[in-house]
């Protein structure tokens, strides 16, 4: 560990790792890890953990205004389409009925909100965080194949501005993981 | 509820999940138990043989009945005027109404916070697509030139022509496809952590791959959980709504006419309802054999089937209530067309099948007041058939027996289903059978990583009363 640790300002450095059984742990972990100074910070879990999102300092509502701007976008698609084709392009006189007569244009328009958005909350949620990624540093945790399992991972990154390689093992470490490790990228030269 | 607040105040909560999830569980068990079912693949019998051959069988009748259909054409087929709309949309109408339980359970339930749709949604949301799949066949054939299907949608083309954007018929275009697509990505989005799971619990490399592919890197990031949660709310928010309205679009198709008994208001709501009822039914056709065969009676529960019979028995009523309505209707309209359907229901050709749908939907559901037949397994499936055959006649009661004999008495005549007919009808329901096997072996069928949330709710619960205030604080407090 000691070799590695002298590797912690190499580019390829990601971060340390706690590794937690409890989500509970975690949760408690993550908080006093923010106490004490550390902002980029990420963890790495089986399932939602409620409220380990605050304990990070993490909030982003960049989807919620996508699919919100998307689902607007959508009903005036939806809504132009028609009053393009059944009033402008090749207007039909339907028992006398006005050309622009939109209740019955609302049903369609509809549908094309939800598509629109329901669309957009799915690319939405894959773009803004980065997926489809295969690769990560984080993968080569040892022992991160559990993080989709039964494991909780806090990870304090190298980028972190009050980074300090001993002081930051030395918190991980008080808080009772599982393990603590060092997760390095893969070598710029790749293989 | 005054008794039920005796025996355990907890029951009140609506996140009482003890009775949801039995066992003495770890999230290790959980993978184990929910992951195996796909990973070992020798777990699967040859019970799963015999039902995917069933199925397969009837996805060759299936086949078989396009083919002739789409080389005869739809003359084929047993309707013809004055019935132009006979098995087809039936079907179509039957099928779309089994698939709306699934978004029910998984978006209505998920915004109502109820935590035992966990067990469930995933298994659901897949008979939804495949049911909309089946629905989507029918129109589709009907069209009668299916290779030329496409013109069903608005794009510029040298015919000149563009949709009638006034026509329910159309709005049932957008309604239909828009339901597709949104329950796919409901269900894709779901599933990517589990597909992570799988990925990272797969020991052969060309099957990790797979895997690996379908999870597109998801790492568990709480980063990631925290857009993810956010989109899978909204869907679900946007899910709910859209179920709604497509079945109110699909009332529409008979609502906007003039036909007797078609020319209704109740129908949107009475639609809905008939949907649930139907999904519901479906739902425990699949559940009951399915915790049996492959042992996850810890993981859906005889609470799951409880409430499910429960939501059943509610939505039966409200359908019951819709066809005593339409006797009502009829009575006070004053308009001897809809006071003549109704005489023609309770007294014409097709009486059988009326008074058989009040057994189906109106007296059958009725036992499930009793907690001893909600208990029995026997008893849900045998209701529940008759609920799934109950709702197909409801379908056959409204469309060929108000278009047989409506205004004009010299165009009166009958409608009889002919073998392809029946080969299509019995050919969906294989093709039905066929996937929800192949699913169930090749994908995880009930959610992984929402079983976890659960078990983690279940033990704060459990130490609720140890603990002050929040689950919260539980962990903040160590």
């Amino acid at each position: 560990m000691a070799a590695v640790a002298m590797d912690s300002t190499s580019p390829a450095y990601h971060g340390m790792i706690a590794e937690f059984t409890d989500p509970d742990d975690i949760l408690a972990a993550a908080r006093k890890v923010r106490a004490a100074g550390y902002t980029h910070l990420d963890a790495y879990t089986p399932m939602p953990v409620h409220h380990l999102d605050d304990a990070i300092g993490f909030k982003d509502t960049k989807v919620q205004w996508t699919i919100f701007i998307a689902g607007l976008l959508g009903f005036a698609v939806g809504f132009g389409l028609q009053v393009y084709v059944n009033s402008i392009d090749y207007p039909l006189n339907v028992g006398g009925r006005p050309k622009l007569s939109w209740p019955q244009f609302i049903p369609v328009a509809y549908e094309c909100t939800i598509l629109f958005a329901g669309l957009a909350a799915a690319l939405a949620m894959l773009a803004f965080n980065g997926l489809p990624r295969p690769n990560h540093p984080i993968f080569n945790a040892p022992r991160f194949e559990l993080a989709t399992q039964t494991s909780f991972f806090l990870c304090v990154e190298g980028t972190d501005p009050n980074f300090d390689h001993a002081e930051v093992k030395k918190l991980l470490e008080s808080l009772s993981p599982v393990q603590v490790s060092d997760v390095f990228g893969d070598e710029p030269e790749g293989h | 509820m005054a008794a039920v607040e005796k025996e355990e105040p907890v029951a009140l909560l609506p996140s009482s999940n003890k009775e949801f999830l039995l066992g003495n569980h770890s999230y290790k068990s959980i993978d184990e138990l929910l992951g195996n079912i796909v990973l070992d693949q020798t777990s699967h019998g040859k019970v799963w043989f015999k039902w995917l051959g069933f199925g397969f069988l009837f996805v060759n009748v299936l086949v078989a009945s396009i083919a002739w259909l789409v080389y005869q054409g739809i003359g084929v087929w047993g309707n013809n005027q004055p019935v132009s709309w006979g098995f087809d949309i039936i079907n179509f109408v039957w099928w779309i109404g089994i698939g709306h339980a699934g978004t029910l359970i998984s978006a209505i339930l998920l915004l109502l916070r109820q935590n035992w749709r966990n067990s469930i949604n995933r298994f659901a949301e897949a008979m939804t697509l495949f049911a909309v799949m089946c629905a989507g066949m029918y129109p589709l054939l009907h069209t009668g030139r299916p290779w030329v299907a496409y013109w069903l949608f608005p794009y510029p083309n040298v015919l000149g022509m563009w949709p009638q954007f006034r026509s329910p018929l159309i709005w049932d275009v957008f309604a239909v496809s828009t339901y597709f697509t949104i329950s796919i990505v409901f269900w894709f989005v779901g599933l990517i952590p589990d597909f992570a799971t799988m990925r990272d619990r797969t020991v052969q490399p060309a099957v990790k791959k797979i895997w690996g592919l379908l999870a597109m890197g998801w790492r568990g990031s709480v980063k990631h959980w925290h857009r993810y949660e956010a989109a899978y709310l909204i869907l679900a928010g946007l899910s709910t709504p859209l179920v709604l309205s497509v079945h109110s679009i699909v009332s529409f198709d008979f609502a906007v006419s003039i036909v007797p008994g078609w020319n209704v208001t109740l129908f949107p709501p009475y639609f809905v309802a008939g949907a649930v009822f139907a999904g519901f039914a479906m739902v425990i056709t699949f559940a009951i054999p399915i915790r049996k065969l492959y042992h996850l009676e810890e993981v859906i529960t005889m609470k799951h089937l409880d409430w499910m019979a429960k939501i059943m028995l509610a939505t039966g009523t409200i359908v019951a209530y819709g066809y005593l309505c339409e006797v009502f209707y009829a009575f006070y309209s004053g308009s001897r067309w809809e006071q003549y359907l109704i005489h023609n229901r309770m007294g014409g050709p097709y009486s059988v099948l009326y008074w058989s749908l009040w057994i189906c939907n109106g007296l059958a559901p009725l036992f499930l007041w009793s907690p001893k037949v909600r208990k029995n397994l026997v008893a849900l499936m045998i209701i529940s058939q008759f609920v799934s055959v109950g709702m197909w006649l409801e379908r056959f009661v409204i469309i060929p027996m108000s278009l047989h004999r409506d205004y004009l008495p010299s165009s009166w005549g009958m409608y009889y289903p002919t073998v392809v007919d029946f080969g299509m009808f019995f050919g969906t329901i294989g093709f039905f059978i066929f996937m929800m096997f192949l699913f169930i072996r090749f994908l995880p069928m009930i959610n992984i990583f929402e079983i976890k949330d659960l078990l983690l709710k279940l033990r704060h619960e459990e130490h609720h009363s140890e603990a002050d205030a929040s689950p919260v604080a539980v962990g903040g407090g160590e």
